[in-house]
């Protein structure tokens, strides 16, 4: 075999990378959970990125040709100026701009911190926390002059944004993490190169009800429970039984592993195809059923205490998703 | 001088109560403001969340959704559910800062004529006290 022929076969080899934003790690994790898939992966493409597990530095990215990634999974949601000036360079510098898992794509938990702003979350982090010993109240800024010069930090943002709400994003993979099938379909699509259109969520157009294993059957529920106050679960919908799942309101994909652990889905997956808002569904959804039997005998009194069971509409509704949400963050009072 | 300040409100009425409701109060040439752009639906029961949601991020001052009094659904049971609904997107609204009375919920047969005229004119009163919308300023 020639040098040239062996040089224009490692050419062909998928370049990828890496990032996380504000994310947990989880992503990253569950890339590795793909197991030894991982070295077919490895034996198709080369890593370029990705700080969680080899060491590179951003001027190594900095320095990189236009376009030289050919894809990019980037998890995690826009919190920081660093994070922002990272997605906006990878964006550059890839083909295609993969949002991956619940934070890049609707903003995930991190996004709840939506509900306040940066005053308050470096008020609870760094002073109020009980827990936290600060007497000198030192909370990050900026810029600091120690003797030896000036340091800098990246500014921390008021609001927290999904990838595509900062660059723009050509595929997306939902889910808390991602599930290794999801993963490697998407792998897999790109190295057939059998992509979706884009701006394709790679996932079915069915709910997370349609992979679930209980049995369903006509929905009406009493009063809402959580999932500590079952003793036993049934072997049927957990919302027949007064658990609050979002499994109506969130794009399936994940083979309902949730539901699989007598656990209720919790939205990761985001909302269901054409579907604006996931919040909004699942509150339209949940009301309609909540105290269905007896409706019409009920005085606004009863309605209203039935309603008051639901006592964090936002985490329950939102939990991965405010950022994306119709209405994306609190209004903060001046 | 500055303007009075007018409010935009949507309002999603019911084909069979509501709506007729405020053709009477037309045809009856009732007074009220003008401040209401009106879209008919089949029933309260089919205002979906979301629907009000949008209105108010696309800058709606209020919206109200208006049915058939409770036992008077064509179909039932649509307006018990819109009532359960609406209460609990309101205490979503509540925690994310938003004043919940920006969605009001009411019920006005198609007789009511007079009603819906005195619904549209407390409504634009009481949201010329709150003020414009603030989701105009959110990112």
């Amino acid at each position: 075999m020639t040098k040239e022929k062996k040089k224009s076969e490692a050419k062909k080899k998928l370049q990828l990378a890496f990032y996380w934003a504000a994310s947990c790690g989880g992503c990253e994790i569950a890339v590795l959970d793909i197991d030894e898939k991982i070295l077919d992966v490895i034996g198709i493409a080369d890593i370029l990125f990705w700080p969680v597990a080899m060491d590179f530095k951003y001027k190594d990215v900095e320095a990189m040709k236009d376009k030289q990634i050919d894809v990019c999974f980037f998890n995690g949601s826009i919190r920081t100026e660093e994070q922002e000036h990272i997605a906006k360079l990878l964006r550059k510098k890839s083909k295609f701009m993969v949002a991956f898992g619940a934070c890049a794509v609707n903003g995930g938990i991190p996004g709840l911190a939506n509900v306040a702003n940066r005053e308050e979350v470096f008020r609870v982090a760094y002073l109020d926390n009980p827990s936290t010993d600060n007497p000198k109240k030192i909370v990050p800024k900026t810029s600091v002059k120690v003797k030896e010069g000036t340091l800098t930090l990246p500014e921390f943002y008021d609001t927290v944004k999904t990838l595509d709400q900062t660059v723009d994003v050509d595929y997306y993979l939902p889910g808390c993490p991602p599930t290794p099938d999801q993963i490697m379909t998407a792998v897999g699509a790109i190295v057939e190169n059998k992509l979706p259109p884009k701006g394709s969520i790679i996932g079915p157009m069915k709910s997370v009800c349609d992979e679930c294993r209980f049995e369903k059957t006509e929905k009406k529920i009493k009063e809402i429970k959580r999932v500590y106050e079952v003793d036993k679960i049934e072997e049927k919908c957990l919302l027949e039984q007064g658990i609050i799942c979002l499994g109506p309101a969130t794009r399936g994909g994940c083979s309902a592993r949730c539901l699989d652990a007598n656990m209720p889905c919790t939205g990761c997956g985001g909302p269901t195809p054409n579907s604006l808002d996931q919040g909004a569904k699942m509150i339209s959804a949940l009301a309609s059923i909540l105290g269905i039997e007896g409706e019409e005998k009920m005085s606004d009194e009863e309605v209203q205490k039935l309603i008051d069971q639901v006592v964090d509409p936002i985490g329950t509704f939102y939990k991965y998703g405010l950022p994306s949400a119709l209405i994306n963050r609190r209004v903060m009072k001046k | 001088m500055a303007k009075e300040f007018e409010p935009n409100i949507i309002g999603f009425l019911c084909n069979w109560c509501s709506y007729a409701g405020a053709d009477l109060a037309g045809t009856s040439r009732i007074k009220y403001p003008p401040n209401i752009k009106s879209i008919r639906v089949m029933c309260s029961g089919r205002v979906d969340t979301v629907f009000i949601l949008e209105a108010l991020r696309k800058g709606a001052d209020g919206v109200l959704i208006a049915g058939c009094h409770p036992g008077d659904c064509h179909y039932q049971s649509g307006n018990y559910k819109t009532n359960r609904r609406i209460r609990l997107l309101k205490k979503f609204l509540n925690d994310m800062g938003v004043e919940p009375e920006r969605v009001r919920f009411e019920y006005v047969s198609a007789s009511e004529g007079q009603k819906f005229a005195q619904v549209v004119t407390d409504f634009v009163n009481q949201l010329k006290k709150l003020g414009p919308t603030p989701l105009k300023e959110i990112a």
